[in-house]
């Protein structure tokens, strides 16, 4: 089962960290990752701009285009990566290895339907 | 990250709106600060033992509002009860507690804490000085570092300022649409005026003092998640993320400046240069042009040139002429008059510049940019003077050191034209008063 790694966590914090901290947290979780994509499970990952770069588009009869992110939560959705686990037993230890030592927050949803390529299939 | 970054950065992270919160109820700047400390040392001890709670800044507000409680009944047996209104306020207090403190509440709240910093009465270096220390929590040390005076003469300095803010009326209530908008305008300019004060100093040894721009990115942004939809905020984020970009690649390694045309593109922050675009294309779309959003415009046209030869002049051109339209003033002209001289030559730029003389007769950059142009026209020893004049306005050592460059290109080069213009394209900087 492929799985979504939701990277949730408090926006002001994470803006409010040196280069350097940034690159630590950042290589801390490559050497987890980078053990995933050797053995083939790790797919594409993805970090967003700050949510002040967002834009939200709400469709109805006239659909609407807000500024900023779609609900005012404290922990917002920074970025995701997608990862292949045999379970969630294995996704959820897998979650706690890339967050060690981190207070993010990892939404992991199951992925329904998966186009690298962008093609309908 | 270990446990105590965490809360430290939590705290950072959380003052704004802490502060803002607190100074909401207890009307005062000094107690509001004293509280929202004793409730951070609380924090030091509580988080580690019981985990971080999941909304760090109600915490400290809650706690910082019990402590300053606490305070004030002990200080009323040997000092006067406080005056009717403030103790009706603590009531007031209550009764906000028990709503959800949301974004909406705190946007008033830090709005109000950074309008105050920006009190009329204030020169310009004693607002940014007041915000650093009251909004952003840096340290009265860090801040004379920044502004290369003693630590105490820095305390005196903001000592005075509070006493003059404290003195002047802050209405409390929930501002009015109109009052907000005017507030945010005032505000902005400060943000503005934090990172130009970082980016190109008034005076002193170091250049560039990264930290401030920091500090302005991380206010403009605070700014922005409060006011997601207001263009001119879109555009002022926009901006300062464009110009820091080229930070590393802006001083050489003898702190002499590099002008944009000699950096080193790779050393730009692609992640800020995409973001700040980013921001100016949401900002489009509302069609409220505003200056920090033709600034911006202007950055992102640099920003997006791989080469110096691949700049866009003649849109830079348009953006200064709608920037002129929007906000006339001789700074504005003058950097226009660079990008003319890319576009149509140094002869049209030169013309532009001549009714400017008056205006801007104690400025560097304009004899800087004069210079330069003559220069061009192979008119040297007109080009001299001009770069005189420059030399004897410059603030910074490196600005100094970085006109007698041209000087020496004159004395080795002869009457031979060149084709550099003596500016570092940027921003108009607004003056600031001297510390």
């Amino acid at each position: 089962m492929l799985y979504a790694f939701l990277c949730c966590h408090d926006e002001a914090i994470v803006n409010s960290w040196t280069k350097e901290e940034d690159d630590a947290v950042l290589a801390k979780r490559h050497k987890v990752t980078e053990k995933l994509a050797a053995r083939g499970k790790l797919g594409p990952a993805v970090r967003l701009m700050p949510t002040t770069a967002t834009t939200t588009v709400r469709m109805g009869r006239e659909p609407v285009v807000l500024d900023g992110p779609f609900t005012e939560t404290k922990e917002a959705l920074l970025g995701f990566y997608l990862i292949d686990c045999d379970s969630l037993e294995e996704a959820i230890e897998t979650a706690k290895q890339i967050g060690q030592d981190e207070n993010v927050t990892f939404e992991i949803r199951p992925v329904r339907l998966f186009l690298p390529q962008g093609k309908a299939s | 990250m270990t446990d105590v970054a965490y809360i430290d950065h939590a705290l950072r992270s959380a003052r704004p709106q802490a502060v803002g919160a607190l100074l909401r109820y207890f009307r005062d700047l000094d107690r509001a600060e004293e509280a929202f400390q004793e409730a951070s040392l609380r924090a030091l001890k509580n988080w580690p033992v019981n985990g971080p709670p999941r909304d760090p800044v109600a915490w400290l507000v809650l706690v910082g509002r019990n402590v300053g409680l606490d305070a004030v009944r002990r200080g009323k047996r040997s000092e006067p009860p406080p005056a009717e209104d403030a103790i009706s306020n603590f009531d007031d207090a209550e009764a906000d507690m028990a709503e959800r403190l949301d974004n909406s509440h705190y946007r008033d709240d830090v709005l109000r804490l950074l309008f105050i910093c920006c009190h009329p009465d204030l020169p310009a270096v004693q607002q940014i000085v007041l915000a650093l220390r009251v909004v952003s929590g840096l340290t009265v040390k860090e801040i004379a570092r920044a502004f290369l005076v003693s630590e105490s003469a820095m305390e005196q300095r903001i000592t005075r300022a509070k006493s003059r803010v404290a003195q002047a009326e802050v209405p409390f209530e929930t501002p009015g649409a109109a009052e907000r908008a005017e507030r945010l305008g005032a505000v902005a300019a400060m943000v503005y005026l934090i990172f130009n004060e970082g980016y190109s100093a008034s005076g002193g040894q170091a250049h560039m003092r990264v930290s401030l721009c920091e500090e302005a990115i991380r206010l403009s942004r605070l700014l922005l998640t409060l006011f997601p939809s207001e263009p001119e905020i879109m555009g002022l984020m926009a901006l300062v993320l464009l110009q820091h970009a080229r930070t590393p690649a802006r001083l050489d390694a003898d702190s002499a400046i590099i002008l944009l045309d000699d950096q080193d593109r790779s050393l730009w922050n692609r992640d800020m240069i995409a973001e700040g675009l980013a921001l100016i294309e949401k900002a489009l779309r509302h069609r409220e042009p505003g200056s920090y959003q033709i600034q911006a415009a202007i950055a992102g046209v640099h920003a997006q040139a791989a080469r110096p030869e691949d700049t866009d002049w003649s849109e830079i051109d348009q953006l200064y002429g709608a920037l002129e339209r929007l906000q006339p003033s001789p700074v504005v002209t003058l950097n226009r008059a660079v990008a003319v001289s890319k576009a149509r030559g140094p002869e049209a730029a030169l013309a532009m510049i001549e009714p400017l003389a008056a205006p801007l007769g104690a400025y560097f950059h304009f004899f800087g940019v004069k210079g330069g142009l003559l220069m061009q026209l192979g008119r040297a020893e007109e080009a001299r003077v001009a770069f005189d004049h420059a030399i004897a306005l410059a603030r910074t050592p490196a600005e100094a050191a970085h006109i007698r460059l041209h000087l020496d290109r004159l004395m080795k080069e002869g009457q031979t034209p060149e084709k550099k213009v003596g500016q570092d394209v940027g921003i108009p900087r607004p003056r600031s008063s001297s510390v």
